[in-house]
């Protein structure tokens, strides 16, 4: 029944036959897609104040995650993947630095080795032979079941993004209801602190 | 709990508390529901006057020209809702030209927040972006503290507003007052001192530069009287000439031998020509807004730059620079300074001799000089002959409105020092001179205070006219009146066609009864030998004066770039043929070799 509500969706109808790695629209020309760390004191409106730096000079965010990491300093870590020329990813860095309640600002796409991760919930409606294939797919992509009815699955997946775009992807023809993402969490390799 | 150096007190009374404790004098502000608690704190004691404006942009305005006249924060006093908005435009102003502004708003109790309660408005999301930062304070027992910190973020770094909302109950509540010293941000802390190697490598560029400028800005004056000092130091110490922006009039003398004039839109052609033909540009204080650079891939194309800015975002932000110092003004001259002369104060003779050669051709070209008349005023006379009286006269403040005027007192007024010139520069806020000049002549109440209107700003906050009579401050306004929104129909003139749309002013009151109506004096001059006169009573007055001018209709402000185009496609007025005068932006490039 969802067949074409599933079609509406926003989502690019599927591609399986070629790797599903790599599905984002390349960048325009001289344009960078980076990770920023930002550490924030968590109080009220600190996010709008992100987000409001963000609209307000038309920069572009592919994704911000937010989440207190320390309870007791009341210290919030942000996440943003933003994309632009590299001057202005130099101003974005900067526009954030000098922001009260910023404690710093970590560019981890250029500053040495990164971990990025991002979680999500892909329900698929399907039976017979739809069914199987997805199954399979998420034993390939170690996704686990978080949900199940007879005709209906909700897998969890954590992974880069590109992993999350191919399996989507992957399941767009497999009856892809609805997708939930976390956004990218990162995090620098070795041993140092932020 | 109270102990021997905080006490407890209502919030209210911790307001006036922490204002005094941070050195204030004066407040512009209006009252209101949600800010009766604290007028009745003001009410109480007199250490700090409070200035009731006649409109809450007054009020920022006036805390604004207090600010920029004395180095120190203005700070406003409003109520909630429309007291608020009305002080938004005041705070984006302040925040474009830098100026450190501390609001304290009321607002509605906290257990009434987002009810839709009367005159609420959510004002910290209103002024989030139009403030450095703001705060809701929900808590009594942090609301010192709050204000403190407001205090130290609004002067510390660039400087700009920022704003305290304070509901109600917690101005009525009791809570633990904290002192100044405890309460700086944990994570505000801009770098003053200037890195070193980056110095040195400046250092070395001065050494070796054959065509050098110094390009320097609003970020002199913020940075105190010693920063202007110090520029002066260095320019005399290598030689090379120097220009500013507008925000920046008054850091070096304007009677100095190496004064190029102010540069950009409506700058000098000595000034625009070096910028464009330098070998080296060190940019002090500037941000490189778009009335200076013009066309950007035009923008000094020949030159190393070398940019001086405590905000690292005014870096690389809309030009490429060579030598970024992270740093305040004052601290990064002092070792310049002191750098440069280790080195024996080095600088290429020869090559500066040849560049000061090709500076006077320009200088030559008189680009200030323009037709007069001896029927006419023309507003570049009234606004030189205003000039003279104000240096015979001495220790003169000037405000402006925005518009041709303020390009004409930008370009023929002197200042020989800084903190002595008020114009709204980043936001052009029509309007802003008037209540400027009344916070200035509250600081400065035995000086010359001038505002340089023209007719139709004069409208737009006319009303603090009611504010300099009843303090006694006896602010001069200076209109230029062309019955014309006169900027606005020279851009018509020059780029639509000759379309007046709507930049006529139909309806213009009597200023002279308008003047008198409000307890002030009011002059008109329209004749050109009556001027001095005029201008002499004017000064001579005891109260507030509203002098219109009246001025020739139609003139245009030159030199033009218009926007858009590059530094040596500028407009002088000698260039241009009246019948020209419409294609005068395609015939641009002639004017030009
Ligand atoms: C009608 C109209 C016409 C105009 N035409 C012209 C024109 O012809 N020419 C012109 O110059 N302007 C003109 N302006 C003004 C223009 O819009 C800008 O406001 C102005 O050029 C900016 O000046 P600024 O670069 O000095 O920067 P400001 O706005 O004064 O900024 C100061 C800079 O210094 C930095 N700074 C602040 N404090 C310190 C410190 N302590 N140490 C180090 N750095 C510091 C800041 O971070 C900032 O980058 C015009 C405005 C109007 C309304
Ligand atoms: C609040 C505001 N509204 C509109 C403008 C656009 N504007 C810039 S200059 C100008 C005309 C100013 O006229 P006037 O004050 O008479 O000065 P003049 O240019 O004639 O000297 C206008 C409308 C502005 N700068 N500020």
């Amino acid at each position: 029944m969802q067949r074409t509500e599933r079609l509406d969706m926003d989502l690019k109808r599927g591609s399986t036959s070629h790797s599903a790695y790599n599905l984002r629209p390349a960048l325009p020309e001289g344009e960078e897609r980076r990770t920023l760390s930002v550490l924030v004191d968590n109080e009220s409106g600190v996010l709008a104040r992100v987000i409001g730096l963000f609209s307000g000079r038309g920069y572009n965010i592919e994704s911000l995650t937010v989440a207190e990491t320390d309870h007791t300093g009341h210290r919030s870590r942000i996440t943003v993947v933003a994309t632009g020329t590299p001057m202005v990813i130099e101003q974005i860095k900067a526009q954030l630095d000098r922001m009260v309640p910023v404690h710093r600002v970590r560019d981890l796409t250029v500053e040495g080795p990164s971990v990025e991760r991002e979680l999500a919930l892909v329900k698929v409606a399907n039976t017979g032979e739809s069914r199987v294939e997805s199954l399979r797919l998420k034993d390939s992509f170690r996704a686990s079941v978080v949900d199940a009815s007879l005709d209906s699955f909700v897998f969890e997946l954590t992974g880069s993004p590109e992993k999350i775009d191919a399996f989507v992807d992957l399941m767009r023809p497999l009856g892809l209801v609805d997708v939930s993402r976390t956004g990218v969490a990162a995090i620098s390799r070795g041993p140092e602190g932020m | 709990m109270a102990d021997a150096m905080n006490g407890t007190m209502t919030g209210a009374e911790m307001v006036i508390k922490a204002l005094i404790d941070q050195g204030v004098d004066t407040v512009f502000g209006y009252p209101g529901g949600a800010v009766l608690p604290i007028y009745d704190e003001m009410f109480k004691q007199n250490k700090i006057r409070h200035v009731l404006v006649r409109h809450e942009q007054g009020a920022t305005h006036a805390a604004e020209g207090y600010a920029r006249s004395t180095g120190k924060p203005g700070v406003v006093l409003v109520t909630s809702g429309p007291g608020a908005t009305n002080a938004v435009t005041g705070m984006q102003d302040a925040l474009m030209d830098s100026i450190p502004m501390v609001v304290l708003t009321g607002q509605v109790p906290t257990f009434m927040i987002g009810g839709d309660a009367f005159q609420e408005a959510d004002t910290v999301g209103i002024t989030r972006p139009c403030t450095k930062h703001n705060w809701l304070v929900k808590d009594t027992d942090k609301l010192a503290k709050t204000i403190h910190e407001a205090f130290y973020v609004a002067t510390n770094g660039r400087p700009g507003p920022v704003l305290v909302d304070i509901p109600k109950d917690v101005q009525f509540a009791d809570g633990t007052y904290v002192s100044p010293r405890n309460a700086k941000p944990k994570t505000y802390e801009p770098k003053v001192k200037g890195d070193p190697t980056a110095i040195q490598e400046a250092v070395a560029l001065i050494q070796q530069a054959k065509r050098p400028i110094f390009y320097t800005g609003g970020g002199v004056i913020n940075s105190g009287p010693q920063a202007s000092q110090l520029l002066r130091e260095l320019v005399a110490a290598t030689g090379f000439p120097i220009t500013s922006t507008l925000m920046g009039l008054g850091s070096y003398p304007a009677s100095g031998e190496a004064w190029l004039g102010m540069l950009g839109m409506h700058g000098s052609y000595e000034a625009n020509l070096a910028m464009h033909g330098c070998d080296l540009m060190i940019c002090i204080g500037a941000r490189f807004d778009d009335r200076i650079t013009g066309r950007l891939d035009a923008f000094s194309p020949d030159s190393k730059k070398i940019h001086i800015d405590i905000d690292p975002s005014s870096i690389n932000k809309n030009v490429k620079v060579d030598v970024p110092i992270v740093g305040d003004v004052g601290h990064v001259l002092e070792d310049m300074l002191r750098i440069f002369r280790s080195g024996g104060a080095q600088s290429d003779k020869a090559g500066l001799a040849e560049w000061w050669k090709t500076i006077q051709t320009w200088r030559a070209v008189d680009c200030f000089s323009y037709e007069n008349s001896d029927t006419v005023i023309k507003p570049q006379y009234a606004t030189q002959r205003l000039a003279a009286a104000m240096v015979a006269h001495g220790d003169y403040y000037v405000t402006t409105e925005v518009g041709q005027h303020q390009m004409w007192a930008a370009q023929y007024i002197p200042f020989e020092a800084p903190n002595r010139w008020m114009t709204s520069g980043g936001l052009g806020t029509m309007g802003y001179g008037l209540p400027a000049a009344v916070g200035v002549q509250m600081a400065h109440p035995k000086s010359l205070v001038v505002d340089v209107s023209g007719e139709a700003s004069f409208m737009m906050n006319m009303q603090e006219i009611a504010t300099a009579v009843q303090y006694r401050l006896p602010i001069k306004i200076f209109i230029l009146n062309n019955e014309r929104l006169g900027m606005v129909r020279q851009w018509q003139e020059l780029l639509h066609g000759e379309r007046y749309s709507s930049s006529y002013s139909e309806a213009l009151p009597d200023f002279v009864k308008l003047a008198e109506a409000f307890g002030g004096h009011g002059i008109q001059c329209d004749n050109p030998g009556d001027l001095d006169e005029a201008i002499a009573e004017m000064i001579a007055y005891d109260g507030p004066v509203i002098f219109d001018c009246l001025v020739e209709k139609h003139e245009n402000c030159f030199p033009m770039i218009p926007s858009g185009k590059a530094h040596n496609e500028m407009l002088l007025a000698a260039s241009l043929d009246p019948g020209q005068i419409g294609q005068a932006i395609e015939a641009g490039g002639a004017v030009m070799v």
